[in-house]
This record gives structure tokens, C-alpha cells and sequence, in this order.
């Protein structure tokens, strides 16, 4: 009996404190969530403003540009990420609570398309992307390379990147139904570089390992391939920025981060992701940044 | 037990315990107070109830899950037609020609919600895992009840349950970080994660709990049946096989059954190593998506009040009834098992 | 058994006998060998990266390097919290069936409830978590009370009480078992001396039971520890390297008393280990961190259960021989 009344008591402790420091932590606490291709930069944003500021405190969470939007208007986070731009619908949604979502362009990232190291294929076009990711090109052989079966590696439907490779490549039609949808670029990336059948999609910023080959794409199949590496640096895998800025790399996007709520702290720290230390950590993780003082002082 | 102990030990009673000692001399102090005959009623009844209502939070518990499951399942229903959940006919871009597809793909501009390919793909991988956890499951069950010796059993069962401690999510990374390299390079499968490394996995989880229950049931066989089995002559393996297994087989088929439920509830291990392609196949050596899997995956992204939220609760609903079936077969066997053995 | 009838059904049921003694044998080996596989590899690599200040320090370098303290902070408070709610209402439960009610059919009812309630697979109540304790009573208590999105929002508090949902069944049916094992001659001695019923319950059963109670406590906490599923949606961050702690002022105390915030998300060792597998920037180059989690997941789930296996047959032997 006393066990059970020193645990009630312990956990009145727990609430009690909680309420009476409610407001004390509101203030200083910023939530970051969203898109999981920006988690990466997001999290390391957070971790070196908070070593500059330590009164601040930033909560980064990834779950997909689609959660972040969603969070965001119905209020469970102050700052979304988003890989695609914010739907009208969305917009909508928040102005009937009486909000305007505000946007602010972070940062640029070119999605990459990645084979095993030791296959052959050194290009494919949109529309044969197309042909593998909808099922209808089911062999290397057909593009050139070896006789073995392609093995179709894509994201959670979650994601923005899913949604971007369905509206850019796919044409919005349906993925087959074999691709192995995996829980993050990450996980693409491990599973093609230990699948030489493999192929798979996603920011170039996580290729940036052995085993893997990042190849080149063109808007049409006698077009020009556009590399998105810069080979000229060997020792590792550096964006070309130029093709991205140009937007002659078919598979770039702008990444964003959406605000529902001013307050000083939320503006310090997006000022600060846009000054030239800020975009440089992008820059570093392989993102494109749209400071491009940034990379002048590299 | 329960009734060995009422008789057995109704004459030490009589020689008083330390416990009871002290529950005399508290007993003395309260009965002091003379009021308290009155009072002391309706605090028990006061008590009663507390505990009564605290009874009931389990059941409050399985009623909740249950509403609030399918109060946003239906809304699928409502807000999607119903034979999308079967498939649709699609516009082949290619080809030009219009097919009949079974495709989970609930984001996009025409979102697609056939629960074929995640049932399928559920089965695909519970099928396998309670096959393979239902021989050593069993087995194990024997060999503590039948063939280990006390000593031996001692050393034994807390392997069982090592096993059964392991959190999902360790084996899950397990299957994915090396077991499924190692089945790869044993079957030669071109997709490295597929369902048979989901199933490997999730009989890990499943064996002990069939083996517990096995034992059991085995315990509990009446000694006469044994004696009987032995008077005529029969060998342990010959009383364990054609006496004490039809004997208690509803037993068996239970564990069995409860084992299946599991497997099909399974979650971290089939999200980390299935490889979740939802494809409607029959080939074990292929990815599948479950349908544990699809709500881990995608629920944590999607808008509330959207479709996929609705669509994602309707899984949710479904997997809550087959696994509610399930156990609800599995009690109403060890109900009937239970009167006709001592357990 | 030696009265076969002649030497060749003899062989034959020898043989049975060996082949059955093998296969069950072999089951039990099985399972031991795939508690090494599983085991071997992730205490080995594991035990390579645990060292203290993997263990307390914070995820650094886009959680590539550091160590792991905000996850096993987080895991011991969402565990501490969900016990905390299992427990009376479990041991209440426990104690209503097994001193009031026995088998009548409400405790058939009650059972079947309890029964029914650990068959239900884990990710569904991840939904319920979300649906209920959020969506339904963080919402409506923000609207009732004004609070803005205090409470609907995923937090501790949350994923600790779909937790202790989750539990609930593991600590009344080991507390049933700790109550039953109390011998009924001690209630009878209660009784005979003029105890009410309530009284016999607390003073003598629960006092004699309390080892067996604890034992399935920590059972419990262990069970809890492991779970993922249900705290996907209602809690666990990807990544918030201060602990969900705030500092409060009281009088009279020289410094600010660090108190565990149950509306903040937080790191959770089993998460950890999931998004570190399949989320985190490099899945190859961060696979020392992920066995090391692991490693310490599995050690500690292991020493819970240790602790209950220990506690429980020293408890049974003690039990056993107070009975002779």
C-alpha cells in the first residue's frame, strides 16, 4: 500500500512540474518537421545553432514533406520542411484557421539516379526511367547492360521525393508493383550498392559512398545525359552546381521550409540557415545551396 | 495448486504464522475503535468497486481500440468506393490498352487502395513463419515436458524465454543487417529482402511462445492417461505419439493458431526486413508488403482526415478483426481443453 | 516395456524412440543456436563501440558520431511513466479476480477481456494511441482548457499510456500468479481471525505477494522497453538531443530542480535503432551506432529479465519451502 502511495506521489511530482513549467519551455522550443531528403541538413542546422545559441532549443522530426505541411497547420510543429512546394489545397486549409503559410527557399537538391557500382549502363533517359520504374522494361539488357533483371528499389509513399519521381517521371502513372518501397534514401542507397541488379532514386547527397554509381540522365532519349556530379573532384561525390542552377539537370528541386507563426526566434534561426554559414553546412552535405556566396568561398 | 494448497495446509494453520501474528495484532488495534464494524462495511464496499472498476479498464481497453478503430475505417468505406479496395482498371501508358490491377499506392493524383497485395503479402509471410515455428515450437515443447529432465529443464526453459525477451525490433535489424545476407547466399534470391526473411524472423518471436503454451498443455495431461500408455507396454515415444498428442492435439492446434495471430500482428520485423513491394505473388523468395508494415510505413506522413488516413485505419480495422478471430478461436479451444485437462 | 514380441519390432520401436528423442532434442537445440546467431554478432560488434561516452553523451554530426544518451534517458522515462500507469490499475485487476471474484462469470468476462487485449498486435495500438489518447482526449482537453496544442500533440505522457495498454495483460496475469501462489490457509487464518475481505487482501496476500508482483513489473518494463510499434505515431523523435526534462524554480532550493516533462517528445533506444537502420544518412558508415544501440537495448531488456527469472524461482523455492 505505501509502494502504491509513494508512486502516486512520485508521479504527481512528475505533473505537477510539468504545469508549473509549462510556459517556461514554450518560448525557447522550435519544431522542425517534414520532408525526410531534408532531415539530414535540418538536424545538422539545428545542432550548430544550437552550439551558437544555447538558450535555443530545436526539435527536428522527419516523417515526409506531406506530415510537415500537415503538422504545420494543424499546429503540432512551427516549422515544416518540404521537399515540393505547398499544394493550393494545403494553403487553403491553413487560411481557413486564419493563417498564411510563409515560405522561405532553403536550398536546391538534385535527385539522383544510382546503379551498382559494377553495372554497365552509364545513362538512361526520362522515359526510360519511366519504362523501369512502371514495369515495362524489366531487363538491363534492354538498356544496355547486362542480361539480369532489374531489381526496382523506390521510397516510402510518404515522401516528397516518391511524389516528385511519380509527378516528374512517371508521369503520374502508377509505380509497378514489385518496386520495394524502402523507409529512406538511406536505405536505397545500402540496398543498391549490395544489389548489382538494383536501381534506385533519391538526393544525391546520400550516394556519396563506395559501391555506388550516380549516372546520367537526359529529358529526352536524344538529348544530351546531364551528369549531376562534378567528376572533378575524385575523392568524393561533389554536386555540379551549375547544371542545377541552370535547370538542365531534369531532376532538380527547390526544398522548402513553410511558417505559419512570426516569432524572433523561428526568424533568427531562417536567417541564419540562409546566411553563408548556414548554406555552407548544405553545401558540405551535398545539397545545392542558393547562397552562392557560399560556394565562392569554398 | 490452487486446490492442493486449500487442503493440504489447513492444519498448519493452527500453529500461527508470523504473518497472521501481525495481521492479530492489527486486527486488536482497529477493533478497538467501535464504530468501526459500520464504517469498515462501506469502505469495503467502497473498495469492492474500486477494484471492480479497475477490472474493467481492460475491457474498456478492447472496447475503445475497437471504436476508434473502425469509427475512422468506416470513413473509408463512405469516402472511397468500395471495389477499389479489390482493384482497378488502369490505362496502360505504354501499351494504350486498359488493365485490371491490384495496386497499393494511396498518394499521387488518383491514389490507389487495394488491400489485395498487403492480405496477401500479410499471409505470405505468417503462413511460412508459423509453419516453421509450429516444428520447433512443438518440439521444444515435448523436449521439456516429455524428454528433459528436471535439471536439464532448468537449464533449458530460460533460453525459451531469452528469446522470447529479445524486442522485435533487435531481430528485425538483425534479419536486416545479416540474416538476410546469409539467406541470399544459402537460396541465390534476387531480391535480397523478401518473404522468407520475414518469416525467419518472425518465427524467432513466435517459437517460444508456441513452445510455452505446448508445454502447457502437455502438463497438463492427466497422469492416468500416461500410466495407462505405459501399464500396456508402450515406449515414452509411443505414449507421447499415439496417447498423450491426439489427447490434447485441440491443445496443440491452439498454440498453433495463437502463434499464427502473432505472426500476422508482427510489425518491426516485417517493416525492416521484407522489403515492402506490394505485389500480389505466391513466391517466397519475393518482397511483400504486410499490412503491419503499411501502417508502420505510412501513417506516421499522412494528413488527417485524408483518405489514406481513413484507408490506413481500414487496414488497421481489418488486421484488428482477423488477429480478434484469432485469438478468439485460440481461448474458446484451451476453454474446452482446460475442463478436460487439469489446467 | 521389454516384452516385445520378437527382435525386429523391437529395433523398430528402439528406433522411434531415438528418432524422437532427436527431433525434439533437435528443436531445443535450434532454438539455442539461433539465440547465438542473433546474439554472437551484435554483442561482438556491439561491445566495440559501448563505452562511456556512448553512452552519455548526445548524437552529434547529423547523429553519424556521439553517443546515445537522449535515447536511453528517453527509454528509461517513457518506461518509468508506463509502469506507473499499469501497475495499480493491473494489480487492482489482479486482486479483483483472484480475491473477489474467482471464477464467477464476471471474471470469465474480465479474463476474456485481458486474453483478448495481449493478442492484439502492437502496431494497433500505435493507432489507438493516436486516435484515442491525441487526436480524441490531447484535442478535446486543448479546447476544453484553452491550452492551444499542449496536449495533442504526440508526447511522453502518450506513448507511456498506450504503453501501459500494452502491458496491462503481462502485469495482471503475473500478479494473478502471485496472489494464487499465496497459500489460502494465510487468508483463512485472516479470516478466521475476524479480517474483512479487503483487509485479508492487503495485510496478508498483497504483503506475501509483493516479490511475485514485482517480478511481473519488471517484466513489464522490459516488454515495454522493447516495443516500437506503438510509440511510431505517439511520441518518439527522430531526433532531439535535450532530454525531455525541464528546470523549475522552488523556494528554498538553492538550484533549479530538473523535472521530467511528459508533454515533450523524445529519443527511445528501440526507435533509435529503426531509424538508424533504414533513416540515417549513411546506412553502412553508421552501423557501429546501430549495433552499439542495440547492443544496449539488448542488455538492458536481458537484465530485466534476468532479474525477474532470478526473483521468480528464488521466490517459488522460498515460497516452497515456507509451505513445508
Amino acid at each position: 500500500m505505501k509502494a502504491f502511495i509513494k508512486m502516486v506521489l512520485m508521479s504527481g511530482v512528475f505533473f505537477l512540474g510539468a504545469s508549473m513549467a509549462q510556459d517556461g519551455w514554450a518560448s525557447e522550443l522550435v519544431t522542425v518537421k517534414g520532408s525526410d531528403t531534408m532531415v539530414i541538413v535540418a538536424q545538422r542546422w539545428a545542432e550548430e545553432y544550437m552550439k551558437k545559441h544555447p538558450d535555443a532549443t530545436i526539435q527536428v522530426t522527419g516523417g515526409g514533406s506531406g506530415t510537415g505541411i500537415a503538422s504545420l497547420i494543424n499546429g503540432t510543429t512551427d516549422l515544416a520542411n518540404a521537399s515540393r512546394p505547398i499544394k493550393q489545397e494545403e494553403i487553403e486549409a491553413a487560411r481557413r484557421l486564419g493563417r498564411e503559410p510563409k515560405e522561405v527557399k532553403v536550398a536546391m537538391d538534385a535527385l539522383g539516379i544510382v546503379v551498382h557500382k559494377d553495372n554497365p549502363v552509364e545513362r538512361l533517359s526520362l522515359r526510360q526511367l519511366m519504362g523501369i520504374y512502371t514495369g515495362h522494361v524489366n531487363n538491363w539488357k534492354e538498356l544496355g547492360g547486362k542480361d539480369l533483371p532489374i531489381m526496382r528499389y523506390s521510397r516510402e509513399s510518404n515522401s516528397g521525393t516518391y511524389l516528385f519521381f511519380k509527378e516528374h517521371v512517371l508521369k503520374d502513372m502508377d509505380y509497378a508493383s514489385d518496386c520495394q518501397n524502402l523507409p529512406g534514401t538511406a536505405a536505397v542507397a545500402d540496398a543498391v550498392a549490395k544489389d548489382p541488379k538494383g536501381i534506385g532514386y533519391g538526393g544525391v547527397a546520400y550516394f556519396d559512398r563506395p559501391n555506388l554509381k550516380v549516372i546520367k540522365v537526359s529529358k529526352a532519349d536524344d538529348q544530351k545525359a546531364i551528369d549531376p556530379i562534378d567528376r572533378s573532384d575524385l575523392k568524393r561525390t561533389k554536386v555540379h552546381y551549375d547544371v542545377v542552377w541552370s535547370g538542365e539537370y531534369p531532376l532538380a528541386r527547390p526544398l522548402f521550409v513553410y511558417s505559419l507563426r512570426e516569432s524572433a526566434e523561428i526568424k533568427r534561426f531562417l536567417d541564419w540557415i540562409l546566411s553563408e554559414e548556414g548554406q555552407k553546412i548544405a553545401a558540405e552535405l551535398g545539397y545545392i545551396p542558393i547562397n552562392v556566396a557560399a560556394v565562392a568561398g569554398r | 495448486m490452487e486446490r492442493e494448497g486449500r487442503q493440504g495446509h489447513k492444519l498448519q494453520a493452527l500453529e500461527v504464522h508470523p504473518e497472521a501474528q501481525r495481521a492479530q495484532w492489527a486486527w486488536a488495534k482497529i477493533h478497538r475503535s467501535r464504530s468501526f464494524v459500520r464504517k469498515g462495511r462501506a469502505l469495503e464496499r467502497g473498495i469492492e468497486l474500486f477494484l471492480f472498476l479497475n477490472s474493467l479498464v481492460a475491457i474498456v481497453a478492447i472496447t475503445l481500440i475497437f471504436l476508434f478503430l473502425f469509427q475512422e475505417g468506416v470513413r473509408a468505406l463512405t469516402t472511397i468506393p468500395l471495389s477499389q479496395f479489390i482493384g482497378v482498371r488502369v490505362v496502360d501508358y505504354f501499351s494504350n490498352e486498359e488493365v485490371f490491377r491490384y495496386i497499393w499506392q494511396p498518394v499521387g493524383s488518383s491514389p490507389k487502395f487495394s488491400l489485395i497485395p498487403l492480405i496477401s503479402g500479410t499471409f505470405l509471410v505468417a503462413l511460412p513463419a508459423t509453419l516453421i515455428a509450429s516444428g520447433f515450437g512443438i518440439g521444444c515443447g515435448l523436449f521439456l515436458s516429455e524428454i528433459a529432465k528436471p535439471r536439464l529443464r532448468e537449464l533449458a526453459k530460460p533460453f525459451l524465454e531469452l528469446l522470447a525477451g529479445i524486442p522485435t525490433v533487435v531481430i528485425g535489424f538483425f534479419m536486416l543487417a545479416i540474416g538476410a545476407d546469409w539467406i541470399q547466399r544459402i537460396f541465390h534470391t534476387s531480391y535480397r529482402l523478401n518473404a522468407l526473411v520475414g518469416a525467419i524472423g518472425v518465427s524467432c518471436v513466435i517459437i517460444p511462445v508456441i513452445a510455452s503454451l505446448v508445454e502447457d498443455v502437455l502438463h497438463a495431461v492427466p497422469r492416468e492417461i500416461r500410466e495407462a500408455s505405459y501399464a500396456l507396454g508402450a515406449t515414452r515415444s509411443q505414449t507421447v505419439l499415439f496417447a498423450i498428442l491426439p489427447y490434447c492435439s485441440p491443445g496443440i492446434a491452439a498454440a498453433v493458431i495463437l502463434g499464427m495471430g502473432r505472426a500476422i500482428g508482427e510489425t518491426m520485423i516485417v517493416v525492416m526486413a521484407t522489403g515492402n513491394a506490394a505485389q500480389v505473388t505466391f513466391d517466397i523468395f519475393k518482397s511483400v508488403r504486410t499490412m503491419t508494415a503499411t501502417i508502420a510505413g505510412e501513417l506516421g506522413a499522412v494528413a488527417q482526415g485524408s483518405n489514406e488516413y481513413y484507408a490506413l485505419f481500414l487496414v488497421g480495422s481489418v488486421l484488428f478483426t482477423i488477429t480478434f478471430f484469432m485469438n478468439f478461436v485460440t481461448e474458446f479451444i484451451l476453454d474446452r481443453v482446460r475442463k478436460r485437462l487439469r489446467m | 516395456m521389454t516384452f516385445s514380441h520378437n527382435s525386429r519390432s523391437r529395433k523398430s520401436i528402439r528406433l522411434l524412440e531415438w528418432a524422437f528423442v532427436i527431433i525434439a532434442g533437435f528443436s531445443m537445440a535450434v532454438v539455442v543456436l539461433l539465440i547465438a546467431w542473433i546474439f554472437v554478432p551484435i554483442l561482438y560488434y556491439g561491445a566495440k563501440v559501448v563505452t562511456p561516452s556512448f553512452l552519455f553523451e548526445s548524437p552529434e554530426k547529423g547523429m553519424t558520431a556521439g553517443g546515445i544518451l537522449p535515447a536511453i534517458f528517453g527509454t528509461l522515462s517513457l518506461v518509468t511513466l508506463m509502469i506507473l500507469a499499469a501497475l495499480p490499475v493491473g494489480i487492482s485487476t489482479a486482486v479483483y479476480l483472484v480475491e473477489y471474484v474467482q471464477d464467477s462469470p464476471i471474471a470469465r468476462v474480465i479474463r476474456a477481456g485481458v486474453n483478448n487485449l495481449a493478442g492484439i498486435p502492437s502496431i494497433v495500438f500505435g493507432l489507438f494511441g493516436l486516435g484515442f489518447f491525441i487526436l480524441f482526449i490531447g484535442r478535446n482537453l486543448d479546447q476544453v482548457l484553452q491550452t492551444g496544442m499542449l496536449f495533442g500533440k504526440p508526447a511522453l505522457l502518450w506513448a507511456a499510456m498506450t504503453l501501459a495498454v500494452l502491458v496491462l495483460p503481462v502485469v495482471i496475469v503475473s500478479t494473478e500468479e502471485a496472489l494464487r501462489a499465496v497459500p489460502w490457509s494465510y487468508r483463512e487464518a485472516a479470516y478466521a481471525l475476524g479480517a474483512t475481505r479487503w483487509q485479508t487482501t492487503s495485510r496478508v496476500v498483497l504483503l506475501q505477494a509483493r516479490p511475485g508482483i514485482l517480478t511481473g513489473a519488471i517484466l513489464a518494463v522490459s516488454r515495454g522497453a522493447g516495443e516500437t510499434a506503438p510509440i511510431l505515431f505517439t511520441g518518439a523523435a527522430y531526433f532531439l538531443p535535450k532530454l525531455p526534462v525541464v528546470y523549475v524554480n522552488v523556494p528554498l532550493l538553492p538550484f533549479q530542480l530538473p523535472i521530467l516533462n511528459p508533454f515533450d517528445q523524445f529519443m527511445e533506444l528501440a526507435y533509435h535503432i529503426y531509424i538508424m537502420a533504414t533513416q540515417s544518412i549513411n546506412v553502412q558508415e553508421t552501423r557501429p551506432i546501430q549495433y552499439g544501440t542495440t547492443f544496449v537495448l539488448l542488455v538492458m531488456t536481458f537484465l530485466f529479465n534476468l532479474t525477474a527469472i532470478v526473483m521468480r524461482s528464488f521466490y517459488r523455492r522460498q515460497l516452497k519451502a515456507s509451505l513445508q
